[in-house]
């Protein structure tokens, strides 16, 4: 099971820095969205990894750490959240710049 | 005892305050926001003194949220150094809300609101004592950050948002990662049970708990805008609104708090195999950090691009100092800690004040017309300049002959002598450039029309005058920082006063 949990996390984080890398702001969002993924994939696993156990300290001897779970919980309603915005963000670049391409140089003074 | 909510009003304050921004006000909202803004702004610059004052008596403060106690619940640590960055947070929120209430805020919705949040999460960030509620006030302070920088909208702002924001969802990513890695190896989240359980690390877990630490450099360093992970911060402070970036002038200073506080705290003298854990990084990175800064500064045509540099340079002396490891490197890298927040944050609003006031030519460092209130703006330059630059008799010079006093007589202690005093060299060439390009070669003619209020001057004035009060009470402060050293490097009461709360000492929590 440990193996199979870090190879998943592994190869998520590995396409998700591919992801990141390109140049275009569809592929970083994708990236970044993924990246989250693995982040909470990693989380939850820093409890230990347990099956059959009760998140809770009780009177059975098996029990998983609830706390990476709580924690797991912040973590994805932030990464939700945030994840919407940037893909608001990049469509409105997109709008306003006219390409996705996130270095885009052109000339020209800022607009206040 | 009331004074031990003291501790969250800071965080509930501004809190509330945002919640009560987001409500309709009726047919003229603006002034009834601008109203409540400014008097949460006092409500908590007042909370903020009231609660240095009672550390500074009765020491620290740990409020257990909920009344579970340290470690298993999340506490708020307020001791010297925590209430000290509050207060500084708010008395640089003060004048920066003034002058934003001078139709700033008009520029896009929800500025009040937002610019609450913002202030709630740099003060709670602050307050924590739990590193993964770090965590959460983090993602407060930069969603509201998020929200800020695009204040105003136009294309330029919109892609420097756009890649500030995907840079720090990358950060908060890393920093989850390192703190799944430390809770994994030590088993605890509390700052204060995690020193003491580093200490105990042997071997691999050591090793683990060694990665863990320094991915949580990275993710300070892109808050603090240390050398390779800087590149965001010229352009985002360039350009978002004046009143935006000045209020940012604090946010770096988040980065370098949270560097001082865990790798002091957890990663510091007491830490056994991972003693002073980024002490070595942060020399070579904090004088980079400087040099970059001063190519930088050479390099810019823009005062405010000119003044997102001068942050750059700051942050490079703050943590080439702090990496001494000595208490007199971290007293003075505390007190020009200060002085450089305060400094840059008026320039900042300088700049953006005489941009206005210049017309076409704005911010770039080009002859144009006179402005309408060329000498104020000309003397609070000049002022502004001269603490900035640090020489005598302003802030800025006793913060640096602080700092070149603690530097150590080695190789480390002449490379800061050295890489410090050409910043300031090159500090005052760009600034005497400004000045005589902005200021002195004026067309000839009529000076523009358009006149900024007289509130946004006064906005600026208070900012200034603190550098001034930094100069007369400079021994107090320093005093004071002085103590807010001793009690940061005394990492072992730290852990016994934050996890057993026992019932006898009458500041703890009932």
């Amino acid at each position: 099971m440990e193996t199979l949990f870090s190879v998943t996390v592994g190869v998520l984080t590995a396409c998700s820095v591919f992801l990141i890398l390109r140049g275009r702001s569809f592929p970083v969002v994708v990236g970044i969205t993924m990246l989250s993924y693995a982040v909470n994939l990693f989380l939850f696993s820093t409890g230990r990894l347990t099956i059959d156990g009760a998140p809770i300290l009780g009177t059975n001897t098996e029990y998983a750490d609830p706390l990476p779970q709580a924690l797991v919980l912040t973590a994805i309603v932030i990464g939700f959240a945030m994840t919407a915005y940037s893909v608001i963000l990049a469509v409105r670049t997109r709008g306003e710049i006219g390409t996705d391409e996130v270095n885009e140089q052109d000339s020209g003074e800022s607009s206040r | 005892m009331w004074q031990q909510h003291l501790a969250i009003l800071p965080i509930l304050i501004p809190l509330f305050t945002a919640l009560l921004q987001l409500l309709p006000w009726g047919d003229r909202p603006q002034p009834k926001r601008r109203a409540l803004g400014l008097a949460s702004s006092i409500l908590t610059l007042v909370c903020a003194a009231l609660l240095l004052v009672h550390v500074n008596q009765n020491g620290m403060l740990v409020y257990a949220l909920g009344d579970w106690s340290a470690p298993f619940g999340i506490v708020l640590v307020l001791d010297k150094l925590s209430t000290l960055m509050i207060l500084l947070t708010a008395v640089l929120a003060l004048p920066v809300l003034i002058y934003g209430c001078y139709t700033e805020d008009n520029l896009g919705s929800h500025f009040h609101a937002l610019f609450q949040f913002q202030v709630m999460g740099i003060i709670g960030a602050f307050a924590t004592g739990d590193l993964f509620n770090l965590f959460v006030f983090f993602e407060v302070l930069l969603i509201s950050s998020y929200g800020l920088m695009m204040h105003g909208g136009g294309k330029f702002r919109v892609r420097s948002t756009l890649h500030y924001v995907l840079l720090n969802l990358l950060g908060s990513a890393l920093f989850l990662i390192s703190v799944g890695t430390l809770y994994a190896t030590t088993g605890t989240l509390n700052m204060a049970d995690m020193a003491v359980k580093v200490a105990q690390l042997s071997g691999d877990e050591a090793a683990l708990a060694r990665a863990g630490g320094f991915m949580l450099l990275a993710v300070f360093g892109i808050k603090a805008a240390i050398l390779p992970l800087h590149f965001w911060l010229p352009q985002a402070y360039s350009t978002t609104t004046g009143v935006v970036a000045a209020l940012f002038a604090i946010m770096t200073k988040v980065g370098v708090y949270s560097i001082i506080r865990v790798y002091t705290l957890i990663f510091g003298p007491e830490a056994n195999e991972l003693v002073w854990l980024a002490a070595d990084w942060l020399w070579i990175l904090g004088i980079l950090t400087l040099i970059f800064g001063i190519i930088g500064m050479l390099g810019t045509r823009d005062f405010r691009l000119l003044v997102a540099y001068l942050v750059i340079v700051s942050v490079g002396t703050l943590l080439a100092t702090y990496s001494f490891s000595s208490a007199a490197g971290i007293s003075t890298a505390l007190f020009y800690l200060i002085h450089s927040t305060v400094i840059t944050g008026a320039l900042f609003l300088l700049a953006d004040v005489m941009a206005f006031e210049r017309g076409k030519t704005a911010s770039r460092i080009v002859t144009g017309k006179r402005m309408a209130n060329h000498n104020t703006y000309a003397v609070m330059f000049l002022i502004a300049a001269i603490a900035i630059i640090g020489l005598p008799p302003l802030s800025g010079f006793a913060g640096k002959l602080m700092i070149l006093q603690a530097a150590p007589v080695s190789t480390s202690g002449f490379w800061l002598w050295g890489t410090m005093l050409l910043a300031t060299l090159v500090m005052l060439i760009m600034m005497s450039r400004t000045g005589s390009k902005m200021i002195w070669h004026t067309l000839q003619g009529k000076p523009n029309e358009q006149s900024a209020p007289i509130g946004k001057r006064v906005a600026i004035g208070m900012l200034l005058s603190l550098s001034l009060i930094l100069t007369i009470f400079a021994n107090p402060i320093r005093d004071y920082t002085d103590s807010v050293a001793d009690e940061l490097l005394d990492t072992q009461s730290y852990p016994t006063t934050v996890i057993a709360p026992s019932s006898g000492e009458e500041n703890q929590y009932e």
